[in-house]
């Protein structure tokens, strides 16, 4: 490309964004696993999170301390703000899972702003695509365990109350979209947020470095402020969006469970 | 020959280049109309009733995170296509 050699401010390529060579690799039954920084941190997350739990929940009182507190806020909000309004009497049934979905998911879009590693995992996709292969093996489980295979399959590809004419049209549709579109979507959706979160913040910082000290015009620097204090805002909001995404993630989760178990009439 | 070739290539790489941005472009309209449907409706709902809050906000999330998978789905084939 032309524009790599010119002068001037380059985005750097997106692949280089978002890969990082494998520390080290090995090899089990003849798939090769490659570790990277990315999954170090992922299981520390996982320790941190499972640590951080247990020390607030293993000696659960009463009146409760400071760490105790603040999870508690965060499993209440799950709970009154995702699960219970989708899922009603089954909501403890699912609390586990959709609390440990979302804190984790949370956790992992939240490594976008916490500086040493500055990177959200999710956007790799490997790790949204996880969740929503889990997503939808529960779902169609449940849903086969509750209704049993054929009623769960006719009851979404044949949806009661419509004329016979339109299933040639409507079956293939419902096909599409609850079968293959649902967990596409909701792997492309965090997967897609994250990186195009990660890109415009890199991009957004390094044009402010550029306008500073990049380029020898005075007008550059003197709008440096607009693109540094714009990206400080866009790191708020990279902030806000993960939390978003979270609970996305985690209320589509608990709307699919919610619609395997109790089909429409 | 290998003149009208290098031409040839340049251009589809450029035709590459502006259906690059026409994807993602197109793809933001559709969801740019709904997204915003979705939000206004929210605000109304609650500012007309504002004990219903709780109720609309995951359905209000929902409809977003539906319509706005349309433009993500378009911002990963801008990735896609080469």
């Amino acid at each position: 490309m032309n524009l790599a050699a010119a002068p001037g401010f380059h985005v750097p390529e997106v692949t280089h964004l978002l890969n990082f060579a494998p520390l080290f690799s090995f090899k089990v039954g003849g798939m090769e696993f490659h570790v990277t920084f990315i999954t170090l941190v992922m299981f520390g997350l996982t320790f941190l999170l499972a640590a951080l739990f247990v020390a607030a929940f293993r000696n659960a009182t009463v009146i409760p301390g400071k760490l105790q507190n603040a999870l508690e806020a965060g499993v209440d909000g799950v709970r009154e703000q995702i699960v219970a309004p989708i899922l009603g009497s089954d909501t403890e049934r699912f609390m586990p899972l959709l609390t440990a979905m979302f804190f984790f998911v949370f956790a992992m879009n939240f490594m976008e702003v916490v500086p040493p590693v500055q990177f959200p995992l999710s956007s790799r996709m490997a790790i949204p695509a996880f969740f929503a292969a889990l997503s939808y093996v529960i779902f169609n489980y449940l849903g086969i365990r509750k209704q049993g295979p054929i009623n769960y399959f006719k009851g979404i590809l044949f949806p009661p109350g419509v004329p016979k004419f339109i299933y040639v049209i409507l079956t293939p549709i419902e096909f599409m979209s609850t079968f293959i579109f649902r967990p596409l979507t909701l792997a492309v959706r965090l997967f897609a947020n994250m990186m195009a979160g990660h890109v415009m913040l890199t991009i957004f910082f390094l044009a402010s470095a550029y306008f500073l000290y990049g380029a020898d015009s005075i007008f550059l620097r003197v709008i440096f402020p607009f693109p540094f204090v714009l990206s400080i805002i866009l790191t708020g909001f990279e902030m806000f969006i993960g939390l978003i995404q979270a609970f996305i993630i985690t209320i589509l989760t608990a709307v699919y469970i919610q619609g395997a178990l109790h089909p429409e009439h | 020959m290998e003149m009208l070739l290098a031409q040839a290539a340049e251009t589809t790489i450029s035709v590459a280049a502006i259906g690059k941005g026409l994807v993602y472009g197109l793809a933001a309209i559709g969801p740019g109309i709904g997204i915003g449907l979705i939000f206004g409706n929210a605000i109304q709902a609650i500012a007309r009733q504002p004990e219903a809050a709780g109720l609309v906000r995951p359905i209000m999330f929902l409809g977003f995170a539906l319509a706005e998978a349309l433009a993500l789905l378009g911002f990963v084939l801008f990735f896609l296509i080469t």
